[in-house]
């Protein structure tokens, strides 16, 4: 897909002023982050789970290569093929090289963020191929040509009724004055849509939320059971999965799963977690007869042993957006690409350049919850406060931020002068705000005026205060 | 080996500043795979006796809307499906996986119920299935696949009856890979089923019966010296 990442700063005019998102987003808040609390303190291990979850992935990624290969050996093993692919292009290629082998007309798909990265949707349209979303919000953007807006719940910006208004208008052949008023009528009716589509499909693509080396497994979780429908019914299954999703062990994969829905949901568990090693058996009597995993690098080898390592831990819970006030307040659309949130700031700008996403990771208000949620501690605001740092060595800002930047920078080095300068400010704006204590207006500072009143300093600055703070201390 | 692989393995080399491991380091992470260390496993479960984890798994289960009934026998199983079949307005006919363990139920004695024994088509309403194990600390059921479990019958009919006997009923998620690296090779599938299908998609309301089954009945069977003999911790 396209990025407007570029674009940040209109696409989150726009969110701010589409009140349906509003609506949504309001709903968003009240939902998931209180349902994961409630989890959490239902288990007394969780923050100790969160070192664990991290220990096991940095100790993955540390000896990435390695588990890479005994993970392809164990899925040879087992009758399946690995596919390497280093970019978007070879993973499509190489999906398309499967469905052709099999002559496939219909692929239904469960949900996979890899295959949203690589576009993979519009390729096989374009090669002739029909592809199928499963699970409810992917299907609903898909009728609508819509990028996801959340890694998992990717329709969360719509509302009841613009998902009816788009099943009447894509569900043709059904009675047109039928109710669509709950969501329970909602989901009936796209189960009874998509049930034929599983039954005729040719190929089923999932993702994968991890990848088993001792085995060579492939994990999946949903609560739909779409799928689990997706994987068993067509001929043929291929999984979609960066390189990242590997693990060592079943008893990781448990540690992990045991963060993931916590984080994610607030369930205890998902309703289907689903563990496929190759292709049926001699003597199954379903399942499908080939087992294909794509291994997507797509720059993630390069991200290793640098300052963004620690993003590769990400299990795609979605817990920094469920709690990040700036994604609650644009919605996911805004940052413009496949992934939003916390994490989209710091892996969109890994996987298709600063230049294009730079808005992302200077659209956070550094508050710090999502790493205080991350249930694999990724130190986000650090990594984001990395490609700020990239940005102004790349001379990738507009030259008036560079040139306030480089001022301040100028002046923060010369305490002295820095403290007397912030001395006289505060005074001045003290005394010019007399006894209403805040401003209006104030030159320069309209961006900040035009929505809200700027408090005016008491006086004196914290650091003076400070100063006499100990010296007084010292004298008792 | 492909071109890309070869790529792929030397940039991640390349960027951990290092060479292939050298055999000793490969044997040593290979050896602390096949030793099966679990992590931390939560006390939730892991501290209980046999009656207070199958306690737990019914209480679990039935929070995320399974349904369960217990009973006291084997031979009680079938009265209780007929009992849920009627209760739950479903039509007297089900598909059950192949497996030796149903075959022992008295089915002469329910002559009305229709059933076929394979995998699950297109249409069927109502599958029963044995399972592997169960996992006390969710409520979540451990199935596999395999010549007598077929998958499909766990996600295509709108209704899943499971039959548990106590003594499947384990602690963790660890407890159950245990039994299965006992049982023998890794199986095609494992699924681990928690609760009905359900989504949550349209307005973060929970409608249960997105793509799977809207029901799931656990028929509970206390036929070994576990329930009820008060010998818990």
């Amino acid at each position: 897909m396209r990025a407007t990442s570029h674009t940040f700063e209109a696409n989150a005019r726009t969110g701010l002023a589409n009140p349906i998102l509003q609506r949504a987003l309001a709903l968003m808040q009240s939902g998931f982050p209180e349902r994961r609390r409630f989890a959490v303190e239902r288990l007394p291990e969780f923050e100790a789970l969160r070192d664990v979850g991290k220990s096991i992935k940095d100790h993955t990624l540390e000896y990435l290569d390695f588990y890479l290969e005994l993970f392809e050996e164990n899925v040879v093993a087992g009758d399946g093929r690995v596919h390497w692919a280093r970019t978007a292009d070879e993973a499509r290629a190489a999906v398309l090289q499967i469905c052709r082998s099999v002559d496939a007309k219909i692929v239904t798909k469960g949900k996979s963020m890899i295959a949203e990265e690589i576009g993979l949707n519009e390729y096989l349209e374009q090669n002739g191929i029909t592809p199928v979303e499963t699970d409810l919000g992917e299907y609903i953007i898909q009728l609508r040509h819509e990028p996801p807006s959340h890694l998992i719940a990717p329709a969360i910006h719509l509302m009841k009724e613009q998902v009816a208004d788009t099943f009447r208008a894509e569900h043709r052949a059904l009675e047109p004055g039928r109710s669509l008023v709950e969501a329970r009528q909602l989901c009936d009716e796209a189960r009874a849509v998509l049930r034929p589509q599983f039954l005729a499909a040719d190929v089923g693509i999932t993702g994968a939320n991890f990848l088993v080396a001792e085995t060579g497994s492939s994990i999946i979780v949903t609560n739909e059971g779409n799928g689990d429908l997706t994987q068993t019914l067509p001929p043929v299954h291929i999984v979609m999965a960066s390189l990242e999703k590997l693990v060592p062990t079943l008893e990781d994969a448990a540690t992990l799963l045991r963060l993931l829905a916590r984080s994610a949901t607030g369930q205890e568990f998902s309703t289907y977690t689903t563990v496929s090693t190759g292709p049926r058996r001699p003597d199954d009597l379903d399942g499908p007869e080939q087992y294909h995993v794509v291994l997507l690098d797509n720059g993630r080898s390069a991200l290793l042993g640098g300052e963004f390592q620690d993003m590769l831990r990400c299990i795609r819970c979605s817990a920094c957006m469920n709690h990040c006030p700036v994604y609650a307040a644009v919605g996911g659309h805004a940052y413009g690409w496949v992934y939003s949130g916390p994490m989209g700031a710091v892996l969109t700008p890994s996987l298709i350049g600063v230049a294009e996403a730079g808005h992302l990771p200077n659209a956070s208000t550094f508050c710090g919850q999502c790493e205080s949620v991350c249930p694999v501690k990724i130190p986000l605001p650090k990594l984001m406060r990395h490609w700020r740092g990239r940005q102004f060595t790349g001379k990738l800002n507009p030259p008036v931020y560079r040139a306030g930047l480089c001022l301040w920078a100028w002046l923060a080095r010369r305490p002295t002068l820095y403290h007397a300068l912030v001395e006289l400010a505060s005074r001045t704006l003290g005394w010019l705000a007399g006894d209403r204590g805040r401003f209006r207006t104030l030159p320069l500072a309209a961006g900040w005026t035009a929505v809200r009143d700027l408090p005016a300093p008491e006086g004196r600055s914290f650091h003076s205060l400070w100063v006499e703070r100990q010296k007084a201390g010292s004298r008792q | 080996m492909s071109e890309a692989r070869q790529d792929i393995l030397l940039g991640i080399r390349r960027s951990l500043k290092r060479g292939r491991l050298d055999m000793v380091r490969e044997a040593e992470l290979r050896e602390q795979i096949a030793s099966h260390r679990r992590n931390l496993v939560p006390a939730r479960a892991a501290a209980l006796g046999d009656r207070g984890r199958v306690d737990l798994f019914v209480a679990m289960a039935e929070e995320v809307q399974a349904t369960v009934t217990r009973v006291s026998s084997p031979v009680a199983v079938l009265e209780e499906v007929a009992r849920y079949l009627v209760a739950e307005n479903l039509p007297a006919e089900i598909v059950l996986a192949p497996d030796p363990s149903l075959d022992d139920l008295p089915w002469d004695e329910r002559p009305l119920l229709r059933i076929r024994r394979g995998r699950a088509e297109a249409g069927d309403a109502v599958s029963l299935t044995p399972c592997f194990a169960t996992i006390a600390e969710t409520g979540t059921l451990m199935l596999i696949s395999g010549a007598a479990t077929p998958t499909t019958l766990n996600f295509l009919p709108d209704t899943h009856i499971v039959l548990v006997h106590a003594d499947q009923v384990v602690a963790a998620y660890e407890d159950g890979w245990d039994r299965l690296r006992s049982a023998g090779a890794m199986p095609r599938v494992v699924n681990f089923i928690t609760g009905p299908s359900r989504t949550g998609d349209i307005e973060q309301r929970i409608e249960l019966g997105a793509h799977g089954p809207r029901r799931l009945h656990i028929i509970l069977i206390n036929d070994r010296r576990i329930a009820g003999d008060g010998e818990d911790k």
